[in-house]
């Protein structure tokens, strides 16, 4: 593996090819890596088995496709330089030949038959999800994802770490070259045991999403209303990553995947100590917290220094109704908005409003526990901090008309 | 026959009340085909502009990783608008548009058959864009959620939602009744002598486009009227949630969308297979298997559509059957691109921009055949869907493919449309920019994809800069290159830097055809009378029938 190592970036880690000062600068933003067994530029070698034949079966196919456009684009430059007018005035006549047209239609009919023969055996291989060693119900959410092994009560969202999150939002001012994993890191990575015939059962909870990691070759869909079989055996321990790789919505490049499969001991002790016990959230900013304010572009993130602060504030009495409604406003904007709409009126059947809604008019108590828990639909919210999530109910309660008093912190933080 | 009739009082007294009108009227009401041409390119070359505009907003944001100018929300309106304007804004429109001038000259007939119909389906599009556009400017902003609308993402659209619908459904409108008149003009309208196995073969592409597109852009419209449904009545075609299926969209789009693809490949074969045969002075090699490959790869059109979703979670054996059937449009594609070899092979070629853009089809359209091969075998399409493989591949078929074509197109019969000459220095300057940046564009993306980028993202992981950076300086030169182009055309429309009106009627001397036994410029009406066909005039070469058809006309 360290062998095809991403360094440098493509002109990197080839300098004697393509020796250009520019290039070079270039290479050295390329610090980081994503898709290790590619080298930068190749579909990924992979550590499974079925990961190495894809790749096999793609390097197949690719040089095939090398060997037919040598043929034929030989044969057109032979034919432009030395057919031009200048070297040949006089065209030939011929303009049909039945021989030669069964002859180019049979011979690219049978290179397809021999491609289709192993394509179609890997394939076979790929969808047999039998005798599984364990299995992980993998949900999409916009925009993040939840693991669920199932049998051993363990459950726990994974999402954009915070600092990711802070340097991906629009002229953060950080230099994201220089930030470790950019785009491809999360607060909880899925663990696997390696050796093990993993089943994932892919299923979504609102829009569409797709489950990617390129080392193990497995891409799948997650659809809601429908739980799709996939299935892996990590040969060498490591971190591998992926991202979603269906459109999803506003963050649909922020939802990454992190698996990390480590020996079989090393995951029976993970799972003893994470199992019951619940997984917080590394921390209380969401993948999805808002972009920098528009209005100070070039500040670095004041709300997300806010809420980095806030674990300790919310342990004193209590936010005004402003601080709350400000913050509420920026967390429904992240989080709600996508499907309540900017002005709460939502779009029902599928998404209800919240103006003059029940939920919103009823008891504190009840909306908090929706949000926690979720409902139909609705997803639950438990990874958001109690002040994010106090302060996006006392939003709701008091904005577009409504007037249903003010929830804090500490309300949220009873009901966990 | 009415149009026979009308024949025997024309010559004398339709001058008066026949040409153009003067002023912007005569472009409202106009039913003449080289007028409705006319607008069909100057919309669709419009509508390529913004296209390209909204592209490099994409571009300008991936050039290096960071989120620098906009947010992921106006990224995702931009990649989406970015598809609806250039496919059904600009492919579409400009292949109808060369449709427009070009089959009624190529078949002898005075007119396309429905005149009104087809100042109708024009005079559409402004309208179903001003909608698709005017969403950039509400609340809530322009849609979002792909040019595919895969529910349940497209049913969060906002209140663009309706306007994004019902542009689709007037779209849709308009490409029928283009292919309605075309089939009825091809099939009824030929010039005596004109048999269906001697048509050129644009004219041939051209029909069998149109019964694609009758076949499948009212499965489009129903599509998204389910959408409409669903999002305002109540209904739950794709939603899980009241009992529908969303893979059931997915289904029902491809089954338009595949065949679609095909809509915006053909008529570019017909292009290439009459530009080719010119300017290498030699007849079209395997006429009949051209045409037979062509009607080969419209059927296999509606039978692959599922490779679109290989990811969904198919059954094992539709993955397996869709897989066989994609492979073998391998097979009529592969026959085209050895024919066109074939009829360069000993030709006497000489290289004016036409042909220049022609070659360059060959030659970077193929390379999107290959993508699209290794796409089709199913293991490896898990690894390639949904990635920056994807957006090379299918912009290697639809620029240096489709839209190489309609340039080609338009260099090749602007004389004839206005009788003036383009700068052929400017043209191959504008060719060889176009080739050099298209492919700085598009083929590092290759790379990207294939190592592991997304499609649809604002931003990237910091291994992909290198591929990012040249693509978006190769998108921006191509984007500039593009100006060269239309100044090019705009002066021969106009008489810009004093270029004459001297031009034989057959500009380039190995052209065949009826197109090229009329005056340059065309007047206004051509073969108001059906034209004798000479020999020579045919793309169609047959040994043995060819001197009985000869015999029988004489």
């Amino acid at each position: 593996m360290a062998k095809h190592g991403w360094r440098g970036g493509w002109f990197g880690t080839r300098p004697a090819k393509l020796a250009a000062g520019a290039a070079l600068a270039l290479a050295a933003l390329s610090a980081h890596a994503y898709t290790q067994s590619s080298g930068g530029y190749n579909t990924p070698v992979g550590v499974t088995e079925i990961s190495r034949e894809v790749y096999g079966l793609h390097m197949l196919i690719y040089w095939v496709c090398v060997v037919i456009g040598v043929l034929v684009f030989g044969t057109m430059i032979y034919s432009i330089i030395f057919h031009r007018r200048s070297k040949n005035p006089k065209p030939a006549d011929f303009h049909e030949s039945t021989t030669v047209e069964i002859i180019w239609t049979a011979i690219p009919f049978v290179i397809l038959i021999a491609m289709a023969v192993p394509a179609a055996a890997t394939l076979i291989r790929m969808e047999d999800t039998r005798n599984a060693d364990m299995s992980v119900k993998i949900t999409g959410y916009q925009w993040k994802w939840e693991y669920e092994y199932l049998g051993e009560d363990l459950r726990f969202f994974s999402t954009l770490t915070p600092e990711l999150n802070k340097a991906r939002q629009l002229r953060s001012g950080v230099d994201v070259t220089q930030v470790p994993n950019y785009l491809v890191d999360v607060d909880n990575p899925l663990v696997l045991p390696v050796g093990k015939k993993v089943r994932f059962l892919v299923t979504s909870n609102d829009v569409i999403h797709s489950w990617w990691v390129p080392e193990i070759a497995v891409k799948k869909d997650a659809i809601p209303g429908y739980v799709n079989e996939v299935w892996t055996r990590i040969d060498e321990p490591g971190t591998y990553r992926g991202v979603c790789a269906e459109l999803c919505g506003r963050d649909h490049g922020y939802m990454p995947i992190v698996l990390k499969a480590v020996p079989e001991a090393e995951f029976e002790a993970w799972l003893a100590q994470q199992k019951g016990q619940e997984v917080a959230s590394a921390a209380p900013v969401t993948a999805t917290d808002v972009p920098v304010a528009a209005a100070a572009p070039a500040e670095p993130a004041p709300e997300q220094q806010m809420a980095a602060a806030e674990p300790a504030e919310s342990e004193s009495a209590g936010l005004s109704k402003d601080e709350l409604m400000a913050k509420g406003e920026s967390v429904y904007k992240a989080n709600c908005m996508a499907c309540h709409q900017a002005n709460g009126a939502g779009l029902p059947p599928s998404f209800p409003s919240l103006v003059g809604s029940a939920v919103v008019k009823g008891p504190a108590d009840a909306q908090i526990a929706q949000v926690l828990k979720g409902k139909n639909l609705m997803p639950p919210f438990a990874q958001l901090s109690d002040p994010d999530i106090a302060a996006v109910i006392t939003y709701t309660r008091n904005a577009w008309g409504n007037d249903a008093g003010v929830v804090q912190p500490a309300q949220v933080a009873a009901q966990r | 026959m009415a149009h026979q009739e009308t024949h025997a009082d024309h010559g004398h007294d339709d001058h008066a009340h026949h040409g153009p009108e003067k002023g912007i009227m005569r472009w409202i009401k106009t039913t003449n085909h080289k007028d409705l041409g006319t607008l069909y390119l100057f919309f669709a070359f419009t509508m390529f502009f913004i296209g390209g505009l909204m592209s490099l907003v994409i571009r300008a944001e991936l050039f290096v990783p960071g989120l620098q100018f906009v947010d992921p929300e106006f990224f995702n309106q931009m990649t989406t608008l970015h598809a609806l304007v250039m496919i059904f804004g600009g492919v579409m429109p400009a292949f109808v548009g060369l449709a427009n001038w070009m089959v009624p000259m190529m078949i002898g007939c005075s007119d396309l058959a429905l005149p009104r119909v087809n100042n109708w389906g024009f005079w559409i599009l402004p309208f179903a864009f001003g909608l698709l556009l005017s969403t950039l400017f509400m609340d809530g902003g322009a849609p979002a959620g792909g040019w595919t609308m895969y529910p349940p993402l497209v049913l969060q659209t906002g209140n663009a939602f309706p306007f994004l619908i019902f542009a689709v459904h007037l779209m849709g409108i308009s490409s029928i009744t283009g292919a309605i008149n075309v089939v009825v003009t091809i099939l009824n309208m030929r010039a005596p002598g004109m048999t269906l196995l001697k048509m050129p073969l644009f004219v041939w592409t051209w029909l069998i486009t149109a019964y694609l597109l009758i076949a499948v852009m009212p499965v489009l419209a129903g599509a998204v009227t389910m959408l409409l449904t669903d999002k305002y009545f109540g209904t739950s075609f794709f939603t899980a949630s009241g009992g529908g299926d969303p893979v059931m969209f997915q289904h029902i789009f491809w089954f338009f969308g595949h065949p679609e693809v095909y809509i915006m490949i053909l008529p570019a074969f017909g292009i290439v297979s009459t530009i080719i045969p010119t300017f290498a002075r030699k007849a079209l090699f395997g006429y009949d298997s051209m045409v037979y490959a062509t009607a080969s790869i419209a059927f296999l059109s509606f039978i692959v559509w599922a490779h679109h979703m290989f990811t969904v979670g198919m059954p094992l054996a539709g993955e397996l059957f869709f897989m066989f059937a994609t492979m073998l449009i391998a097979v009529p594609t592969g026959v085209k691109v050895f024919n066109w070899v074939a009829t360069m092979w000993r030709g006497s070629i000489t290289f004016e921009t036409p042909m220049l853009f022609a070659l360059g089809f060959v030659f970077l359209f193929t390379i999107g055949g290959f993508s699209g091969l290794m796409l089709a075998v199913t293991p490896v399409d898990f690894q390639y869907h949904d990635t920056y493989f994807v957006v090379a591949h299918f912009h290697y078929v639809l620029v240096p493919g489709a839209v190489f074509s309609i340039i080609a197109a338009v260099y090749y019969w602007i004389p004839k449309w206005t009788g003036r000459m383009y700068n052929e220095f400017w043209g191959k300057v504008h060719f060889w920019l176009s080739a050099i940046f298209i492919n700085i564009t598009f083929f590092p993306q290759h790379f990207a994809g294939l190592a592991g980028m997304q499609r649809r993202v604002p931003d990237y992981a910091v291994q992909f800069t290198d591929w990012n950076v040249m693509s978006s300086v190769g998108a921006f030169g191509f984007f500039i290159a593009q100006f060269i182009f239309i100044f090019n055309m705009l002066a021969s429309c106009f008489g810009w830097f004093g270029r004459r009106q001297d031009l034989p009627d057959r500009v380039w001397e190995g052209a065949h055809g009826l197109e090229w036994t009329v005056p340059s410029p065309a007047p206004y009406h051509t073969f108001e009378d059906p034209p004798r066909i000479g020999e020579g005039e045919l793309t169609a070469v047959h040994d043995e029938v060819d001197a009985l058809d000869h015999h029988r006309l004489a």
